[in-house]
Parts: C-alpha cells; sequence; structure tokens
C-alpha cells in the first residue's frame, strides 16, 4: 500500500487557489467559497495552512458578505446558505469569526427557516434536509442555535427518516449518504440522536462498503472517495465505525491519489479535483491516518478549531 | 461528482459573454436582451446560479409564457441531468403553472430516468410533481415497470414505498401490504442477494414487528433462500432479525442454517442465532464486526 502523498497534495492545493484565470476555474468561479473551504480544510488537516496568507482570504470573504447578511461564492454573485457557511467555516478556520458581525449573520439563516420547519437554500425557496444541517451548523458555529425554533427544524430532519434508517432530502425521498451526513450531523448538533435508529442506520451504511474497501452512496452505485467522508462521519456520529473495514477504506482512498501531480479524485485513476482531494484527507484523518489533524465529523472541521469556538461560548457565558 | 459539461467554446469568447452579462446584471436591466443573454450564459455554464437568479427575475418582469421556459429546459436537461440549478428552476416553472404541468412533469422525469434509472434529482422532482401536482394514477405500474427492467433500482423500490405509503388513491401501508408481500417475496427469489428487496419487505412490516414475526411468507422466503445455499447473506440477517423479535424457529429452520456450515466452521452451537453469526462472519468478511456485534447482543 502507498502512503500519503501529503507534500504533492499542499502544492496541489495551492495551485489551485492560484489558477484562477483557467478555463475550469472561470467556469467554477461562482462556488469558490467552497473551493475555499474545501481547499483550506484540507490544508489545515495537513497541518500547512500557515502556507496561505490569512489577511487575504479574510478580506475576500468579507467581499462576498451581501446586504442581506448572506455570503455568496465569490464577488458578483447572489448570497446562498451554501456558500455562508462555507464562509463562516473559512473564518473559523483562521480564528477570525470576531471580523463577523454575527447578528446579520444569523438574520440571514433565521429568516430562511420555514413555517414547518425546514430550510430554504436561499430567497427562491428550494428545501432541502442539507440546508438544515448547513443552517443549524452555521448557527452552532455562532453561538446562535436559539434564535431558531430547534424543535420545529429538528422534526423536519426527523420527517425525512426512511423505513432503511436512512433519511432523503425532503420525506419521502430516497436514502442517500449525503443526505444521511447531513441529517445526522443536524441532530448531533442539536443534541437529538435520540431520533436515529442507530442500529438500522448503522447496517444500511455498512453495507456501502463494497470489495474494493470503498463506499458508495446508495445500493448498487459505485464507490467513491466523497463517500467516505459521508458515510463516515455519520458512522462515527452514531458510534458505528468500527462497522466497517478501515484498511481496506485507506487503501481505497490512497489508491485515488495521483502521486505525481498531488491530489485524489473519485475513483482510482479519474483526474483528481480540490472537491475529492479534500474529502480523502478528511476521510483519512477519520481512520486516524498517521499524522493528520484529527477533523470533528459534526463540525467538518478540525477538532482544535472546534474546541477554539467552544472554549469562546465558554468565555462569553 | 460528475465533471461539469461544456460547449467546447474558447475561453475568450466566454469572458466576454460572462462580461455583458455582469453588465446587465449590475444594471438589473430586465429586458429581452437580458433574458437572451441568460439563456447563453447557461448554455455555457449551467452551473452559475447567479445567471438562474436573475432570468427568474427576469421572467417575473416580462411575464413571460412559462410553457416556452419548460421547452428551453427540456433543451439543456439531458445533457446536465445532475445539476442542482436546472431542476430548482424548471421547480419553480412548474409551480408556477399549477396542475397543468404534472402530466409534462412526469412525462419529463420519466424520460431522464430512462437514462438514468438512480437519477436522484429527477426522483426528487418526481416525487414533488406527485405531491403538489397530482398524477398518482399509473405510479405504481411505473415502478413495476422499472422493477422489471432492473430488480437492483433501489431509487424505484423507494418509489413504490413513497407511492403505497403516500398515494391518495391507495389505501396506505396496512392495505397495500398483503399484495407487496407477495410482489416483494417474487423478487427476492428471483434475486435473493437484492438488499432493495429485502429492506423493502422489512419496511412494509413498519411499525408492526407482532405482523412482522408471525407472516409465513417471510419465514417461507427466508427458508427457501436459506435452502438454496447460495447468496443467502440477507436471508441470514432476516432470520437473525426475526430470532431477535421472538420468532419461534422449527426444525427445518434448524437443519437449513446447519447445511450452510463448512466444515472450518467447527465452533457449533446450539443456539440457532448464534450459529446464524458464524456463518456470516465467515461469508461477509469485510462486515465481520458488526456480525460480530450481533453476537454479542444474543441473550448468553
Ligand atoms: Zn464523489
Amino acid at each position: 500500500m502507498g502512503e500519503l502523498a501529503t507534500e504533492k497534495h499542499v502544492q496541489y492545493i495551492l495551485s489551485v487557489e492560484k489558477k484562477k484565470d483557467d478555463f475550469q476555474s472561470v467556469v467554477m468561479e461562482h462556488l469558490r467559497m467552497n473551493g475555499a473551504y474545501w481547499g483550506l480544510t484540507a490544508l489545515d488537516i495537513l497541518g500547512k495552512l500557515d502556507t496561505v496568507d490569512a489577511d487575504e482570504v479574510v478580506s475576500w470573504v468579507m467581499s462576498c458578505q451581501h446586504e442581506s447578511g448572506g455570503f455568496s461564492g465569490n464577488v458578483g454573485h447572489d448570497p446562498h446558505i451554501l456558500y455562508t457557511l462555507s464562509a463562516v467555516q473559512v473564518l473559523a478556520l483562521f480564528d477570525k469569526l470576531d471580523v463577523l458581525d454575527v447578528d446579520k449573520v444569523t438574520n440571514y439563516v433565521v429568516g430562511l427557516q420555514n413555517e414547518d420547519g425546514s430550510f430554504s437554500g436561499d430567497i427562491w425557496g428550494e428545501v432541502d434536509s442539507r440546508f438544515s444541517y448547513i443552517a443549524i451548523l452555521c448557527l452552532s458555529l455562532l453561538h446562535q442555535l436559539d434564535k431558531i425554533n430547534v424543535e420545529k427544524a429538528v422534526n423536519f430532519v426527523v420527517s425525512c427518516k426512511n423505513m432503511d434508517g436512512g433519511f432523503g432530502c425532503t420525506p419521502g425521498g430516497e436514502s442517500h449518504s449525503g443526505q444521511i451526513f447531513c441529517c445526522v450531523g443536524a441532530l448531533a448538533l442539536t443534541g437529538s440522536l435520540h431520533h436515529v435508529d442507530k442500529d438500522l442506520l448503522g447496517w444500511w451504511l455498512c453495507e456501502r462498503q463494497v470489495k474494493s474497501g470503498g463506499l458508495n452512496g446508495r445500493p448498487e452505485k459505485l464507490p467513491d472517495v466523497c463517500y467516505s467522508w459521508w458515510v463516515l462521519s455519520s458512522l462515527i456520529m452514531i458510534d458505528r465505525v468500527h462497522w466497517i473495514s478501515k484498511e481496506k477504506l485507506i487503501k481505497f482512498i490512497l489508491d485515488c491519489q495521483d502521486t505525481e501531480n498531488g491530489g485524489i479524485s473519485d475513483r482510482p485513476d479519474d483526474a483528481v479535483d480540490v472537491y475529492h482531494t479534500y474529502f480523502g484527507i478528511a476521510g483519512l484523518s477519520l481512520l486516524e491516518y498517521p499524522s493528520l489533524k484529527p477533523i470533528d465529523p459534526a463540525y467538518a472541521l478540525p477538532v482544535d478549531v472546534v474546541n477554539r469556538i467552544r472554549l469562546g461560548k465558554r468565555h462569553a457565558i | 461528482m460528475v465533471p461539469i459539461r461544456l460547449w467546447r467554446l474558447p475561453k475568450q469568447d466566454f469572458s466576454e459573454l460572462m462580461g455583458y452579462f455582469r453588465a446587465v446584471y449590475r444594471a438589473d436591466e430586465r429586458s429581452p436582451r437580458s433574458l437572451h443573454l441568460t439563456a447563453e450564459a447557461i448554455a455555457m455554464n449551467p452551473g452559475n446560479y447567479t445567471v438562474w437568479h436573475f432570468r427568474r427575475l427576469i421572467l417575473e418582469a416580462l411575464n413571460v409564457d412559462l410553457h416556452d421556459e419548460l421547452n428551453f429546459l427540456d433543451n439543456i436537461a439531458e445533457s446536465n441531468t445532475k445539476n442542482y440549478q436546472i431542476w430548482h428552476h424548471r421547480r419553480w416553472v412548474a409551480q408556477k403553472l399549477g396542475t397543468d404541468a404534472a402530466n409534462k412533469e412526469l412525462e419529463f422525469t420519466r424520460k431522464i430516468i430512462s437514462l438514468d434509472s438512480k437519477n436522484y434529482h429527477a426522483w426528487s422532482h418526481r416525487q414533488w410533481v406527485l405531491q403538489a401536482l397530482g398524477g398518482w394514477e399509473d405510479e405504481l405500474d411505473y415502478c413495476h415497470e422499472l422493477l422489471k427492467e432492473d430488480v437492483f433500482n433501489n431509487s424505484a423500490w423507494n418509489q413504490r414505498y413513497f407511492v403505497i405509503t403516500r398515494s391518495p388513491l391507495l389505501g396506505g401501508l396496512k392495505s397495500m401490504r398483503e399484495s407487496e408481500v407477495n410482489y416483494t417475496v417474487e423478487a427476492i427469489l428471483a434475486h435473493p442477494e437484492n438488499e432493495s428487496s429485502w429492506r423493502y419487505l422489512r419496511g412494509l412490516y413498519a411499525g408492526d414487528t407482532q405482523s412482522w414475526i408471525i407472516a409465513p411468507q417471510v419465514s417461507s422466503v427466508c427458508l427457501k433462500v436459506l435452502g438454496s445455499r447460495i447468496n443467502f447473506v440477507f436471508a441470514l440477517s432476516t432470520l437473525l432479525d426475526l430470532l431477535s423479535h421472538g420468532f419461534p424457529s422449527t426444525q427445518a429452520f434448524r437443519d437449513a442454517v446447519d447445511a450452510l456450515r463448512v466444515p472450518d466452521d467447527n465452533q457449533t452451537d446450539s443456539n440457532l442465532a448464534k450459529t446464524a453469526c458464524l456463518i456470516l462472519e465467515r461469508v461477509d468478511p469485510i462486515r465481520v464486526n458488526y456480525w460480530l456485534w450481533q453476537k454479542s447482543k444474543l441473550p448468553q
């Protein structure tokens, strides 16, 4: 089995950040905030966050904030809850949450909660259990969870639970590892994990491991590195991670590296991207791969960052 | 995640077009010209959500016939079936058109599903259409059609469960149970290695464990699959589930499980559930810890 090509991955991530002008970057520019979160969190897990100019990143992040309090994926775009969370997470990485007008961001997120407890992604009203997690995490990082109706928010997430123990995007939607991560995360952050049928869900999740060691998102689908994160973090949150073979999964992720130019792909021999690079590294961190910073499965941030924020709360009280 | 599909266009033209777009967007110019620009920008990069947002504002301002908008979407949808923006926009348009749009939307999702039978967006849109605009009449048949094509299609099983539990035209889970159990048993016997059909069977007894353990169809399908001695993991785990809920096993089950042991399984146990666990540990080694846990919670 190969080893994690740490140095190459750092170079790859830094090069993606710098390549603002190539074709792919122009096309992806609207979600640069997500890209920043993926790349920078990966760097932090690798212990190399100090290779980036924090002030430059923070001022760019803040230039993406709108009057409504929400953040857009880049300068010149509309605000959306997806990018608002990424912005808050990036600021948290650099210990710069204090630059935020907390009430303003909070009001934006609070305004997206619907009567039934669900959340919309933006003013256009798309509803998805992913947005429940994002809203809850965003407010948790700001110590403002009490500003929404948590009980209703939890009830909506629970209404997305299926008979196989998993969760879908809306009530009745098919169980999917990505949605499960969001729903379990939302329940974990609100202290509501008793709503999860842990044994049933744990079994469904460990059935996602296929012969190659990789994890898929649904029955009969191909394994993919990003599901290492969705499935693993869910299993950890419900305390069932020992039900899969960690060794085989580590091998699968390492097999997806581009050991020449850095970066990780969805499956062995595919093209790498920063999204799968982050999820591969984050997955390895959850698997306690040597010399990686531990990452928190619910906050999707390094544990030391989460502890800093929790400690900050204690001081505030 | 799928790679973004792009028109093979020189970067120069793309940047120029986006420059025009940003100009009308900043000026908030809700004109036919702007509408046209958004169409071009979307064709080149359908992932850019800001362009979609602005397009909706323009559509509202110009009072455009939204049937035309659905046609516009049809043309770009097939090559972008996993793009969140397109689906969200489609829902926005269909919602405005109301029940008129139900047939077209069911037709449209059917087409996308025929290209990619597990497309999460298409299924999600279809469930929304049924609940918001109606059109439940043929849905169970549609599920059957898809399962006939591919009985491993978990999305189709999920939709089937959605229909039997939520369709206003059927009597709900309990009244559908018997016919659904028969349907599922047949599917299981054809492919006993199918995770989806076994989970569906269990789902038919959700919240009614008493009926689950006494249902003769359930224990008999387990026994049949165990008797075949191939692809029996789900049958054996189902038996384990039945036993854990108080199912009274018979000699026939004991014999069937005993027959699955190999000479290496020198550990025999008088406890049927424990023997089942020992076998599962061997035949499903990647999940050995799960089966060990199952074994550990058996009464000693
Ligand atoms: Zn992926």
